[in-house]
């Protein structure tokens, strides 16, 4: 059986040292998104008016998606529609086996990783190369991302030298991330100039123009769609915003709630092929339509996959992203994961002490939390809780719906941690195994009430 | 004004004090206080596992018993939260309201309802403030890190009229512990070093005292504490607000 998330963050933490590494790096990019926010005294209304505008858009998608689908046709663009992740995967093959072309950059595109294509595509003798650097390192280690916007982040410099040492060249020991960097971007240059195929991710489309944003820190998605023959775009139908003038209200949000910059480094808009350029857009479903019509779920769509959820979940920071065991990780993941398969993400949900710092820095205002408890509902009335759970579940109704039976079963627990503790100290008791279980009292507060005060 | 006393099940079994201290210092403010005897739990143990179809028992069980008051009143931010936001009776939903409007934290009621401006109480003592999640984002008992918006908080308001009373400051001033109901045993490594790294920023700042609006957060905390031999103590608000007077 696979290992679930309490079981692969177990594991995390077997390194303490390192979850406290883990947990502080993210933590410090927590800190200069709160900075960055707090730069802008209408952060509030910001966070109001983009949920707003994203609730207008999914209330009406179908329409806002043709109208996209036609301007953008008018642009010049081929605009491809995928229900699921194995279609997208067929068409992106197919235009690139049409073109003839085996090898092609993709900059980071969080919907590939979800629609698996980069396997897809190597079994089909199509080679990807990552060229966002995050992404390259993981692709490198033969790992998936472990964070939406930092991918590499549950990795140490020293274990990017090594990789690079391997796989690029780099002298060994060596780990200053400048000359890793100056490494990676020399291989990377070779890449780009080569490719025919350039694939990448899309941040947000505007009905209206037909055009569509991407927001790189590093430029790798303009350097691959401006010198490949072919560029194919791949979004989920969720990243739609109606009017150029909403992309203000995003951009604004976006960097600083994901790293704490006031903007990406580059916001390139592509709206029409180049003389002797072809530009495919694939819109792709694959659960989307289901999450729309789950009412209580609906609002998870409005995600611009910033990550700030992640960087502040102190799960998350203590868990690492790949106990997600999913393509996107944290609490945005853990309420969009079920939608995909119940079965495989059940544990996702209960991933979460509900705090709620989620659903405060989220830009679009999603009730994660909220969400995550509603998730919980559906699951478990699903079935996905297992007959053991469920039974205690009865027995705990039982006690506590019968004052009687409460009662006496206080009194008894109580008895039993003072007079045979052994029976909850012990390695059987979760508990226990890092916390001593709390004093017993001789008197209940009810007891103690009864005794004190008239009744 | 009648106020009823609902002090949660591991309160009412583990941390009787803190359910005394609750009572006496609204009795201490003129408050006429009644403890109903058949009270158990709010059912947030099983609807936070998935299960809040199975809690009807104790929904019926609550309105029962807490219907007729002016006001419920709990030192539990968390209980209170799950109060305020799951309690629902398909047969008796307009009761079901009411009770969900008149619940209280005790650190609100005092500043919101009873607008305490002063406390008889001395505790010369290092504190730390625990924000307990659940009163703080849920049922807004301070502002939040995450926010741009006003600083405020009600615990510190009260703790601020303690005699000789020396709160510390903390390197996080508003991280969970990372208790979260079952998710203490579910997901038992992070919640430890949820836990661990709680007391840890406590004890770093000379805390003498851990105190917060939940005693669940403290008694994971207090697991921590003792499991590590520690000296410092996790006490419940009001027993600091009722303390030495």
């Amino acid at each position: 059986m696979k290992k679930d998330h309490a079981q692969l963050s177990a594991d995390f933490n077997a390194n303490e040292p390192r979850v406290n590494w883990h947990d502080e790096t993210l933590w410090w990019i927590r800190q200069k998104r709160d900075k960055a926010a707090n730069t802008l005294p209408e952060w509030e209304e910001l966070r109001e008016a983009a949920s707003a505008v994203k609730y207008h858009t999914l209330s009406n998608l179908s329409e806002y998606l043709q109208q996209f689908e036609a301007n953008a046709h008018r642009n010049g663009i081929t605009v491809h529609w995928a229900a699921d992740a194995a279609e997208h995967n067929h068409i992106v093959c197919t235009i690139l086996k049409e073109q003839g072309i085996k090898r092609i950059v993709k900059s980071k595109s969080m919907l590939t990783e979800e629609c698996h294509l980069n396997p897809y595509l190597a079994e089909n003798g199509i080679e990807v190369i990552d060229t966002d650097l995050g992404e390259r390192i993981v692709q490198l280690a033969d790992e998936p991302p472990s964070h939406i916007v930092l991918p590499c982040i549950h990795k140490k410099k020293e274990e990017i030298g090594e990789l690079f040492h391997e796989h690029l060249g780099t002298a060994k020991g060596e780990a200053d991330p400048q000359v890793l960097t100056a490494a990676a971007r020399l291989h990377l240059r070779e890449t780009f100039l080569t490719r025919r195929g350039a694939l990448t991710g899309v941040n947000f489309a505007i009905a209206e123009t037909g055009e569509f944003v991407v927001c790189t820190n590093e430029g790798n998605a303009d350097m691959g769609a401006h010198l490949a023959d072919v560029h194919i775009a791949c979004m989920g139908i969720e990243k739609l915003i109606p009017l150029r003038q909403h992309l203000g209200i995003y951009l604004r949000l976006l960097t600083r709630s994901a790293t704490g910059q006031p903007q990406t480094t580059y916001s390139s808009h592509f709206r029409s092929p180049r003389p002797g350029q072809q530009m495919h857009i694939v819109l792709v479903d694959n659960g989307r339509s289901t999450q729309l019509g789950r009412e209580e779920f609906r609002n998870s769509l409005k995600c611009i996959r910033c990550g700030a959820c992640m960087n502040t979940c102190p799960v998350y920071r203590r868990s690492g992203g790949h106990s997600y065991h999913t393509a996107i990780a944290g609490p945005i993941g853990a309420i969009l994961a079920p939608n995909l398969d119940m079965k495989q993400y059940a544990d996702l949900p209960f991933a979460s002490t509900l705090c709620g710092s989620c659903s405060n820095v989220c830009p679009v205002k999603i009730d994660i939390h909220d969400q995550l408890y509603k998730w919980r509902q559906v699951l478990m009335k699903d079935g996905q809780g297992g007959a053991m759970k469920t039974a205690s579940m009865k027995v705990m109704n039982f006690t506590l719906s019968s004052p009687g039976v409460y009662r006496t079963a206080g009194k008894a627990g109580r008895w039993f941690l003072r007079n045979v503790p052994f029976v909850v100290n012990n390695p059987l008791n979760p508990w226990y195994k890092q916390r001593d279980m709390p004093e017993a009292p001789q008197q209940s507060f009810g007891e103690w009430y009864k005794q004190n005060r008239k009744q | 004004m009648r106020v009823g006393l609902f002090i949660p099940c591991y309160v009412d079994q583990f941390y009787p004090n803190a359910g005394i201290a609750t009572l006496q210092l609204l009795e201490k403010l003129g408050v006429e206080v009644v403890y109903p005897a058949n009270q158990t739990c709010c059912g947030q143990p099983m609807a936070n596992s998935g299960y809040e179809h199975l809690t009807e028992g104790c929904n019926r069980l609550f309105v029962d018993q807490f219907g007729d008051f002016d006001y419920i009143v709990s030192p539990s931010g968390s209980c209170v939260l799950h109060v305020k936001d799951h309690l629902h009776l398909h047969d008796r939903e307009a009761e079901a309201t009411v009770v969900r409007s008149k619940v209280w934290e005790i650190t609100a009621f005092l500043t919101d309802v009873l607008k305490v401006e002063k406390l008889p109480g001395r505790f010369p003592h290092k504190v730390g403030l625990h924000q307990s999640c659940h009163g703080q984002r849920g049922l807004k008992l301070a502002s939040m890190s995450e926010l741009v918006a006003p600083k405020f908080s009600k615990p510190l308001q009260l703790l601020n009229m303690v005699e000789g009373l020396e709160l510390i400051p903390l390197k996080r001033e508003d991280e969970c512990c990372g208790f979260g109901g079952t998710f203490c045993v579910t997901e038992e490594a992070v919640s430890v070093k949820m836990g661990k790294d709680r007391v840890e920023d406590h004890l770093e700042h000379g805390a003498e005292y851990i105190t917060g609006t939940d005693m669940s957060c403290l008694m994971h905390m207090e697991g921590i504490l003792r499991r590590k031999n520690s000296n410092v103590k996790v006490m419940h608000i009001a027993e600091i607000l009722n303390a030495g007077s």
